[in-house]
Parts: C-alpha cells; sequence; structure tokens
C-alpha cells in the first residue's frame, strides 16, 4: 500500500524527499508528493516509512486507501 | 570575534551581519516550533524567510555584501536545521568562499547531526557554531522535544532527549577540539528549564563553549506551536534578567540578542531586505571588491578607537559616587552608542543597569512603532509603557506631550535633554543628578515593578 502525503498540510519541508531509499518523493508545486509507483512502505529497507517518521507535521504522509485497488467490492 | 556583530554589544552598532534560508528540512521537533515557519531557535516564532538554492543564496550575498562594507557576516540558520541539509549548507558556503573569501562563515544549528559534520565545517573554516540547547537532562528534555528522527527511526520521550543531549555536548566538545568557536543559545521556559539552565551553563562552558545566549520564550497561541496552543507563559523581564545574572560569571553571556529574522539583511535592527529580493539579486551584476571593503573597515575601526578611548575618564567619577543603588533605564537608539531615536519611531528600547559601577547594558525590549506615519494608536502607548515599565526613565531625542505625560503618569520618566549625546554619558550624567536628587531628599528611591517581554513578533519591518 503506497503512501500519499496530503498537500494542504505539507510545509514543503523537503525533509522526507532525502530519505525516501526509492526516490518515490518529488517537489510539485511548493509541496511534495510521493509516486505511488515508487513507494514500497520502506519494507526491506527499514522499519518505519521513512517520510512518515520525519515529516513534521502528524498524520500528513499517510497511507492511500483512495486507490481503487484498496477499495472493497462496490 | 570583535567584529562578529552577534558577539559583542559595540561591534553590533558598527558591522553587518546576514543569514540566508537554504536550508528547510529539520530532523528534531521542539515544542516551541511551528514548522510552517522559521525555525524558532535562531528567529522569531512566525516568521517565513524566502527559501533560496546554494546558487541563488550565494548571488545575494555577493550582492549584499558588495553594496554594504560593513557586512562581514554570513550565517546559515533556519528554517529548519543547516545540519539536517548538508548537502545544500556546504554547497552555499563553498561558492561563497570562492566568490567572497574575506566574509565570516557562521551557521547554527540543533546539535543532533553535529558530531558527523564537525571536520566539513573545520575545513570550510567557518568561525562560530551556535547550538541551541535546553537542557542536558533527558526528563526535561521530553518536555521540550516530542521526537527527534536519528539513523532512520523516531525516537520520542526520554530516549530522544537523551540521545540530542549526548549529540549535542559530544558537538560541543568537538568543536572545541577543532577549535571552532562554540556559542550556545538557550530557550528559557518558565516551570521547565529556567532553574535548569544554570546546569546547562556550567556544562557546556566545561566543555569549551565561549558565549552562552539565554533567550525568552515567546509564545502565543497564534504562533500555533505546542507550547503555543497550551498557554505555556514566556517569562517576565525580570525573570530572564535574573537567570542571566546567575550565569553571569560562569561565561560571557549575550544580553543584546534581538532574535533577528534570519535573512535579515544589514545592520542588525535595521532591516534592508526589500533591497534585496530574490528577483532582484538574480539581475544584479555584482563585482566583489575585498580591497575597498578593506578600506572601509580600516576607517571604520579607527572610528572605534576613537570612541573607546573617550571612556576611561567619566569612569572615576562615577566610581565614588558610593551609592548602591541600582536601577534600569531604556534608551531609544538608532545605533552609534547615543541616544539618537524618537521615542514614536523606536520599534526596540535598549535597556542599561545604572549603579555606581557604570552603565551596563542588560538586553532589548521589542516594541511596535507607536507612531504609524504620524498616527499615534492609543493601545500601542499602553503596550510601549508596559514594556519600559521596570525603568526608572526613558532616553529619547524627542517625545510628543502626550507620551511624556502618559509615561510620567505611568511613574517612568522621559529624559530628552540629552539628544543625539552618548547613551553612557547621558545615562551616567543623569544617574548621578538622580542619586543627588535622592540624597537631597528633592525625591525618594523607589523599586519598580516588572516588565513584560513583548510576545508579538515584530511585524513593521520595514
Ligand atoms: S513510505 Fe518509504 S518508500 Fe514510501 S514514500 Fe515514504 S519513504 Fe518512500
Ligand atoms: S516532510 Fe512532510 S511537510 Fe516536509 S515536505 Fe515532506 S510531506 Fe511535506
Ligand atoms: S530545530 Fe528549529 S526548525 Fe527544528 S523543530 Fe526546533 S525550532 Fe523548529
Amino acid at each position: 500500500m503506497p503512501f500519499k502525503i496530503i498537500a494542504s498540510q505539507c510545509t514543503g519541508c523537503s525533509a522526507c524527499e532525502p530519505e525516501c531509499p526509492n526516490v518515490a518523493i518529488a517537489e510539485k508545486g511548493g509541496t511534495f508528493v510521493i509516486d505511488p509507483k515508487k513507494c514500497t512502505e520502506c519494507i526491506g529497507h527499514f522499519d518505519e516509512p521513512q517520510c512518515v517518521a520525519v515529516c513534521p507535521v502528524d498524520n500528513t504522509c499517510v497511507i492511500d486507501t483512495s486507490l481503487a485497488r484498496y477499495q472493497g467490492p462496490a | 570575534m570583535k567584529n562578529h556583530p552577534c558577539y559583542s554589544e559595540e561591534a553590533h552598532h558598527h558591522y553587518a551581519r546576514m543569514h540566508v534560508a537554504v536550508a528547510p528540512a529539520c530532523n528534531i521537533k521542539c515544542n516551541y516550533c511551528n514548522r510552517k515557519y522559521d525555525c524558532a531557535n535562531e528567529s522569531r516564532p512566525g516568521v517565513v524567510s524566502e527559501r533560496l538554492t546554494p546558487e541563488q543564496a550565494a548571488k545575494k550575498v555577493v550582492a549584499v555584501a558588495s553594496t554594504i562594507p560593513q557586512m562581514t557576516v554570513l550565517g546559515i540558520a533556519g528554517p529548519g536545521d543547516p545540519l539536517a541539509n548538508p548537502e545544500r549548507t556546504f554547497k552555499t558556503f563553498e561558492l561563497v568562499r570562492e566568490a567572497a573569501p574575506d566574509l565570516k562563515l557562521c551557521l547554527s544549528t540543533n546539535g543532533l547531526a553535529l558530531p558527523d559534520h564537525v571536520d566539513t565545517i573545520k575545513k570550510f573554516n567557518v568561525e562560530h557554531v551556535t547550538i541551541t540547547i535546553n537542557m542536558i537532562d533527558p526528563m526535561i528534555g521530553a518536555k521540550i522535544y516530542p521526537w527527534i528522527f536519528y539513523k532512520h527511526k523516531r525516537y520520542t520521550g526520554i530516549q530522544a532527549a537523551k540521545i540530542l543531549t549526548d549529540r549535542q555536548l559530544q558537538g560541543v566538545e568537538m568543536l572545541d577540539a577543532r577549535g571552532v568557536l562554540c556559542k550556545v543559545n538557550s530557550v528559557m521556559i518558565p516551570g521547565i528549564n529556567d532553574r535548569h539552565l544554570l546546569e546547562v551553563n556550567k556544562a557546556v562552558k566545561s566543555r569549551g563553549a565561549f558565549l552562552h545566549n539565554i533567550m525568552p520564550l515567546i509564545s502565543s497561541p497564534e504562533h500555533g506551536t505546542v507550547f503555543g496552543l497550551n498557554g505555556q507563559r514566556g517569562p517576565t523581564a525580570r525573570e530572564l534578567k535574573a537567570l542571566q545574572d546567575g550565569c553571569e560569571g560562569e561565561i560571557r553571556m549575550m544580553r543584546h540578542c534581538r532574535q533577528c529574522r534570519a535573512d535579515a539583511v544589514g545592520l542588525l535592527g535595521e532591516d534592508r531586505r526589500a533591497e534585496f529580493t530574490t528577483e532582484k539579486i538574480m539581475e544584479m551584476n555584482v563585482k566583489y571588491d575585498v580591497e575597498s571593503r578593506k578600506g572601509y573597515q580600516a576607517k571604520l575601526e579607527e572610528e572605534r578607537a576613537a570612541k573607546t578611548a573617550a571612556k576611561p575618564s567619566d569612569l572615576t567619577k562615577r566610581a565614588n559616587n558610593g551609592s548602591h543603588l541600582k536601577l534600569l533605564v531604556a534608551v531609544a537608539t538608532k545605533g552609534a552608542g547615543l541616544i539618537n531615536e524618537h521615542f514614536g519611531h523606536a520599534k526596540e528600547f535598549q535597556v542599561y543597569e545604572l549603579s555606581s559601577g557604570g552603565a551596563k547594558f542588560v538586553g532589548h525590549r521589542r516594541v511596535d512603532l507607536y507612531c504609524q506615519g504620524g498616527y499615534a494608536e492609543e493601545g500601542r502607548l499602553a503596550t510601549i509603557i508596559e514594556a519600559v515599565s521596570d525603568c526608572h526613565a526613558v532616553f529619547i531625542a524627542k517625545i510628543g506631550g502626550r507620551p511624556s505625560a502618559e509615561l510620567i503618569k505611568a511613574g517612568v520618566e522621559p529624559v530628552d535633554r540629552y539628544a543625539h549625546e552618548p547613551i553612557d554619558k547621558a545615562t551616567i550624567a543623569w544617574f548621578e543628578a538622580y542619586l543627588d536628587r535622592v540624597n537631597s531628599g528633592t525625591i525618594q528611591h523607589e523599586e519598580r515593578g516588572d516588565a513584560a517581554i513583548r510576545p508579538r513578533a515584530l511585524t513593521s519591518a520595514v
């Protein structure tokens, strides 16, 4: 399950960007975004998702449950 | 050192420093910080600096230094922690070293990453490193820092504070071992670390820090910080001074810190940012002339020497007036050690303690501009009076009738007869006359109450 960044809460501090082992995070218009195709939740690299651990604003890097494949059958 | 405006009370009036904001990321969380804004350790809460790339920053530095020959120091501070962004920080230093080799470099950090970068800091010949150390006891630290991010892991509570304090003190020792000057900043948080800062003072001194600057917590709900929201108050002026006095003798204390904006340009306090926006700078074509800067600075040195030489005679005069009386006075000044600011234009007052030992600078009181283009807002006057209410007198170059009457009503004497005279001479002359009046029974000496430290950031930047 990939993570996403809630843009309205992101301060644009850039702290998460260099921490991502998959280079999944990039700047877009002042805030940062995660490429869901690249995010592996840090599994195999670190014990905790690095973007979550370093982000100064709680609940800003969160699991993206809106992706179609996480929605239950309608 | 004597020419670094942040470290010498006197150089403060003659030399300028500049900060650039190139390092927005941080690796810890402080309860007095709201990360939407600058690092509260080095700047004032609620202030946002313009973020620059190292290339933009270097260009700005060169442009400013060419225009303002007094600009001798470049610092990298917040927003964020410069050592949590080592590539950007050191790239900026590298570019500035090439373009403007005579500038002194300094940087500020929370210390967590410091031990990893001490050798690089030494390599770039960084003059001073400022570390913000608010505790050496993890139990206290846990109340100030909710978490740190260290070696790919988030630590919380006492464990986090333990790692942080170990790394900070190790950093102080490593800097000392390499001959890099280390200054320590502490934020005084009443009820949390106020008395504890005396121990911090001893701990950093014994490890080689040369200066300790205790700053008041500036906290209010609109900053959106943890402390601001839970009602944690900052210290009063008297509490701050008592703590600073308690630390004195242990190590040199710095009392003139104004918690300036990280990107302030120009002589301290006198903000010239608008002249140097990124847009304007990218268009500028600057020639950096080390020789003409040197010439200017040599002239400045002569003026300073002349001024310092004039002092000793007054000292003997005040030494034998035999009184133990001590009191505070506030002075409106634009710099150069003179009483040269109008009451209505003062953004801050310098506070001096007068005694038979002379006039000793003990701090600043920030006030919002009382006179906004001719309109004197009623509420502001009350605010200023509150800010200087522990002083016996206010020295100004000029003052209007109403503010003057209000000050007198509040028990603070407005003194404008020493307009444009040197602060030390004038305040001592006034003090001697005051003592004469007390001795002859014309007036009675009364202790003054405490004063408020203004919680709001200075928003009326020019
Ligand atoms: S969870 Fe890990 S892999 Fe996914 S974006 Fe965050 S840091 Fe990168
Ligand atoms: S660490 Fe958080 S606030 Fe900073 S850029 Fe990443 S998502 Fe935004
Ligand atoms: S070190 Fe500075 S930027 Fe980081 S949380 Fe503390 S005050 Fe904020």
